[in-house]
């Protein structure tokens, strides 16, 4: 579904992503680690098209079709998605009317999902104004259900979330990617990036990868890969140069 | 089909339009009461509302002999030269409303004033909320679609009685070669509230106002909104001023403006002058096309128990905005005007519903220009 060919990719005139293979295939959900700073948001924020993130050299792929200079939009109606770890705030425009947007104009769909994400209670606020942690959460996840993205990029979801919106949000990721449908079933992909794996607990990833100093250094099996991290730090893996 | 109120016949479809822009309901549906000034004629002057009066000035002025009292009595005819010549006028023209003690209208009432032929219209309006009364009025300002050139001098006083409320939500919908000068004022008695909208989207050549709320009573309120566009060409000197005269008062200004190459001054002052009185201004602006706003909240406090303050923000919107609205689909355009539309949606507390949904039409109606 999604392939990424030697990319590098330039951030305010720096080098951060250096020469990034990457191969999602359709029906897998893969999760991104590694230490702060190492450039995991940086590249789907790149796969998303923000600006800022200057491709300097390598492509992206998606379905086949080359979206490296694509706007957002047309990545965004192609079927690509995004949770945003720290969304901006914008002052007037209502989540309501935001959701409705993103559902493609069916507000009949949105007062139901955002029941189920608890969050009918926010649809008459500003986008974000005065959301805590979880509920900034539960209203990313809440417009990808109504977007629903083909392939989900997810920032870091369960940062900032207490045990109860975890559950919740980790349950609503799950569908999101069809961990809920039989895998011979699942079309939809998703790339998570997490540092403590809580998400694991809710949905089982296919493979992980680990990012340090702009490049991939290893992939693997998410959960042994976390293992290594939490058993010796990320230290070994900064000082790992092979993949 | 409900048909349009006497005096409007022959306003042409594409005025009409205008008019619906500013606010305006020819067939009065939503209306508890009419006031039809075109040019300097008055063609309709109704009110259905029990304990609540409308009249043309020069009428009630003959009607109430103590209607001389209110008359000039909170803008002076010597304040500058718009003042003096709405004086002068031999015949006073706009209109008077009087909401009787304890009255109060479910539906607002209307007030047109529509400039077609003539170079200056002038207006004088009075209107008394007695003690206890609630009123709810919309100010339509139009000029025809052929009016090239033209100006408007409007002079308005309020007094808003001891625990009433008057709101007054004013629309313009002007020309680009069309001056416009209101000159307003508002007395409010110990517990009363002072609401006033202000709603200006469409080209004008300048507009020049600087209403004064006195909250002369303990208690008393002022809230005054206002959400412009100035296109380029557009000189909109607006402002606003409150006076805490009296302990336990507060006030709140707010403000949103665009440009899109015009000038928008867009100034504001607190008086905190009594002990125990409140006021904040808070003052938006966006910058869409090069051009001016120049933001000027001014908070005076005179006394220790006066609590004062203010936030100013004028800028571009901002690129992650934008964005964060296209990864969810919307194309630039789209982001961009969404984000406008939510800048300028300010709601309004205490404002009727019907009311409300006149300025978001307006705002809507606008929407295509973001």
């Amino acid at each position: 579904m999604l392939t990424i060919e030697n990319l590098h990719v330039d951030v305010a005139g720096k080098e951060v992503l250096h020469d990034i293979n990457l191969h999602i295939g359709e029906g897998e959900t893969h999760v991104l680690m590694g230490p702060n700073g190492s450039g995991k948001t940086t590249l789907i924020r790149t796969i998303m098209g923000f600006s800022n993130y200057t491709v300097t050299k390598g492509r992206i792929l998606y379905r086949g079709r080359d979206i490296t200079n694509l706007p957002i939009h047309e990545r965004a109606r192609y079927g690509i998605g995004m949770m945003f770890q720290r969304p901006p705030t914008i002052a007037g425009l209502k989540l309501g009317k935001l959701l409705i947007a993103a559902s493609g104009n069916k507000p009949e769909l949105v007062a139901e999902y955002a029941a189920s994400m608890h969050m009918a209670d926010f649809l008459e606020r500003d986008v974000n104004a005065g959301f805590s942690g979880g509920e900034i959460k539960r209203s990313e996840v809440l417009q990808l259900m109504l977007q629903q993205p083909e392939f989900v990029m997810l920032d870091e979801p369960e940062s900032g979330v207490d045990l109860e919106n975890i559950a919740l949000i980790g349950s609503a990721i799950a569908k999101l990617v069809e961990k809920d449908r039989h895998i011979v079933h699942r079309h939809k992909s998703g790339l998570i990036i997490t540092h403590t794996g809580y998400i694991l607990d809710y949905l089982e990833a296919d493979a992980g990868h680990m990012l340090c100093d702009g490049e991939i250094r290893c992939h693997g099996n998410p959960r042994e890969i976390l293992a290594v991290i939490k058993s010796k730090g990320y230290r070994e893996c900064i000082e790992c140069k092979k993949i | 089909m409900q048909k349009d109120i006497s005096g409007t016949e022959g306003i042409r479809p594409e005025d009409r339009a205008r008019l619906a822009e500013a606010g305006l309901e020819l067939d009065a549906l939503n209306r508890c009461g009419s006031f039809f000034q075109i040019d300097q004629k008055i063609v309709h002057t109704s009110c259905m509302e029990e304990g609540i009066e409308m009249y043309p000035i020069a009428e009630a002025l003959r009607r109430f002999s103590w209607m001389g009292e209110y008359a000039w009595n909170l803008v002076s005819r010597d304040k500058d030269d718009i003042t003096r010549y709405v004086a002068a006028q031999e015949e006073p023209k706009g209109y008077v409303i009087i909401a009787r003690k304890g009255s109060r209208n479910v539906m607002p009432l209307q007030a047109c004033l529509f400039l077609e032929h003539v170079p200056i219209q002038h207006v004088h309006n009075i209107i008394i909320a007695e003690e206890g009364a609630e009123l709810h009025l919309i100010t339509g300002c139009a000029s025809s679609h052929r009016t090239d050139i033209g100006a408007h001098y409007g002079v308005t006083e309020f007094y808003v009685g001891k625990n009433a409320r008057i709101t007054t939500t004013m629309i313009h919908k002007w020309g680009e070669q069309i001056d416009v000068f209101p000159r307003s004022a508002a007395r409010v008695e110990e517990g009363g509230t002072f609401l006033s909208n202000y709603i200006a989207m469409s080209p004008v050549k300048h507009v020049q106002m600087y209403p004064v709320a006195d909250l002369a009573g303990r208690g008393a309120v002022a809230r005054f909104h206002s959400i412009v566009v100035a296109p380029a060409g557009s000189h909109l000197d607006l402002g606003s001023r409150v006076l805490l005269s009296a302990p336990e008062t507060n006030a709140e200004i707010i403000s949103r403006s665009i440009t899109r190459g015009g000038t928008v001054i867009a100034r504001s002052h607190i008086r905190g002058g009594t002990e125990e009185t409140r006021g904040h201004i808070e003052c938006k602006g966006l910058i869409l096309e090069d051009g001016i706003i120049h933001a000027i909240p001014e908070i005076e406090g005179r006394v220790t128990g006066t609590e004062l303050s203010h936030e100013a923000a004028v800028g571009k919107i901002a690129r992650d905005e934008i964005e964060y609205l296209m990864a969810r689909g919307l194309d630039e355009e789209e982001a961009t005007a969404t984000i406008i539309r939510g800048f300028l949606d300010v709601r309004i507390a205490g404002l009727p519903a019907v009311l409300q949904k006149q300025i978001d039409a307006a705002i809507d109606a606008a929407e295509q220009g973001f």
